[in-house]
């Protein structure tokens, strides 16, 4: 029977993987393997300061040891997303661990490195064009978002990893990408179905997470044949059933039942899922319908300031009662001490409450109830990182000696875990830019180069 | 009479993208499925007066094939996104709270 077989090594390069899953996995002579190594799950820090979530003793862990087994079994390995934001400087420390890893081991390879940054006059002519449009709730994208972006990038469908398959890349490591065009492009350019395809990677890119007990940090089997694929975790203790299968398709996701990619989208409501033995499950019936034009995501995020905080503890009754009162004086007293150095414009002071209501602020049911012990966070966000935490410092010192009616607590109303207290937590940045932009073609955005390594 | 937490098996949230929440409720057993899918308590207008955003913004997708109710809204918090200032929530792992005690007839 004709079929490709593809295994995902886990759910995010660094998260870790079994390896004798993957060792199961590449001895049934597998196409291709695939990792996702990015989400913006995480926050816009680090697209804006292009840094990675994970560290890089985990990158080079799971990197080494798939590159390894991959390059000896002569199975062609492709990343996307690398370094979490998939920007160019998370591209870049990606590959300078990869480099390192081939260096040290004496791999031989052909290596397509695909670039996922994209040009802001591109983007700027895009809107001036009308050919950008919001995602679902999200504010309209202005030529100032786009300027005062440290880096836009641009979500990458199949075709750059099909092109790198096609020029013989043994390794792919690729910049922001959607999860399953990693391992969608394959069996696409193989002409696959590509709402089996699509369909398939969907649930791929999680790695085990589709399984029983789930496990992002473990890896998976899809095998694509004409008319149905096969998913099966590839440690022996997890089992696939129709119904964790069919349910994965919740996860992250708006719609259950629809999955929107840069080609087209695929409609679940006919997808049929079957058992078909102990470990597997059978999907069928997802059904694609070809965009009628291509449309890219893109992804920004821009600076708006430097953070400072301190969290601490209160104990004291009438302290709690007292909470908004106290605020209210604090921020009083911050904006008279600032009055002459710092304008009313250039910072923003805000108060966590945990006990009472920090997680759902005004949507907390429970906020009237007065707990025994609260957690006091403050937090300060300035135009720079002096400014935040020369404002933080005002608000703790006001907090900690705050006058109340009532207040018996004369030595201090909080109790703090750390010496020094505050934190001078650094850059923080916002999503600029969550859009999708109209576009004629997928190539001369994502540049691939190649290289002998 | 019955609170949501009791009769879901699976009731969770979680960001869908950085500008959405999306809470998934699930359900082992289909007799509290259909109830729940049936009451009158999870409606739009009901999740919105919670979550106080517009009956408009909200979606309420049931899922039969795995028993399952899918809501999604704005995010509530950060300053423009997850993540941004002043966030609660980066991944919005703990928003499901206010639907946990509505009442299923």
């Amino acid at each position: 029977m004709e079929e490709l077989r593809i295994v995902a090594l886990n759910g995010n390069l660094g998260y870790g993987y079994d390896i004798t899953s993957l060792e199961a996995g590449l001895a049934l002579g597998p196409q291709l393997l695939g990792g996702d190594a990015g989400s913006t799950d995480a926050g816009p820090y680090y697209l804006g300061s292009g840094t990675a979530l994970v560290k890089r003793e985990q990158v080079r862990r799971d990197l080494g040891q798939a590159l390894i087994r991959a390059r000896a079994a002569k199975v062609p390995f492709v990343i996307g997303s690398a370094g979490m934001a998939g920007g160019e400087p998370n591209l870049q420390w990606v590959k300078e661990i990869l480099l390192e890893i081939a260096r040290e081991e004496g791999l031989n390879f052909k290596l397509a490195t695909i670039h996922a940054e994209i040009d802001k006059a591109l983007i700027r002519d895009a809107l001036n064009g009308g050919r950008i449009t919001p995602m679902e709730d999200v504010p309209a994208l202005t030529e100032n978002a786009i300027v005062e972006s440290e880096r836009i990038v641009g979500q990458m469908g199949t075709i750059p990893f099909a092109t790198a398959l096609e020029a013989g890349a043994d390794v792919v490591l690729a910049g922001r990408s959607c999860d399953t065009a990693i391992y969608a492009a394959l069996p696409i350019a193989r002409g696959y179905d590509p709402g089996l395809a699509l369909h398939m990677a969907k649930i791929m890119e999680c790695g085990a997470q589709c399984a029983i007990p789930l496990a992002p940090n473990d890896s998976l089997l899809g095998i694509i044949r004409k008319d149905h694929f096969l998913i099966r975790p590839l440690a022996e203790q997890r089992i696939c059933t129709p119904d964790s299968v069919a349910a994965h398709t919740m996860y992250e996701q708006g719609d259950p039942l629809v999955i929107y990619e840069p080609e087209g989208r695929v409609d679940l409501d006919q997808a049929h899922f079957e058992q078909i033995d102990r470990q597997t499950v059978r999907v069928s019936g997802s059904r694609y319908t070809p965009a009628a034009k291509l449309r890219i995501k893109l992804e920004g995020a821009r600076r708006i300031g430097y953070r400072a905080f301190t969290i601490a503890g209160v104990r004291d009754a009438a302290v709690i009662r007292n909470l908004d009162r106290i605020e209210e004086t604090v921020r009083g007293a911050v904006r008279r001490n600032l009055q002459s150095s710092v304008r009313d414009e250039d910072y923003r002071l805000e108060f966590l409450y945990y006990g009472r209501d920090a997680v759902l602020g005004e949507l907390e049911p429970l906020r009237h109830i007065a707990p025994r012990e609260v957690g006091v966070l403050i937090e300060a966000i300035a135009v720079d990182q002096l400014t935040a935490s020369y404002v933080l410092s005002l608000a703790r010192s006001s907090f900690l000696h705050c006058p109340f009616e009532g207040r018996k607590t004369t030595a201090g109303n909080l109790a703090f875990p750390f010496s020094p207290s505050d934190m001078a937590a650094g850059a923080v940045y916002e999503f600029s830019a969550y859009h999708l932009m109209d576009v004629d073609e997928n190539m001369q955005l994502f540049p691939i180069e190649y290289e002998g390594v | 009479m019955a609170t949501l937490e009791s009769l879901a098996d699976v009731l969770r949230s979680k960001n869908a993208g950085p500008f959405q929440i999306t809470i998934d409720i699930m359900f082992n057993d289909e007799t509290a499925y259909r109830r729940v899918r049936s009451a009158d308590a999870l409606n739009p207008r009901k999740v919105a007066e919670v979550y106080k955003v517009a009956p408009e913004q909200v979606r309420i997708i049931p899922f039969d094939r795995v028993r399952a109710i899918k809501i999604t809204m704005p995010r509530r918090w950060g300053t423009r996104g997850s993540g941004s200032g002043f966030d609660r929530d980066v991944y919005g792992a703990q928003q499901h709270g206010p639907l946990c005690d509505i009442e299923i007839t």
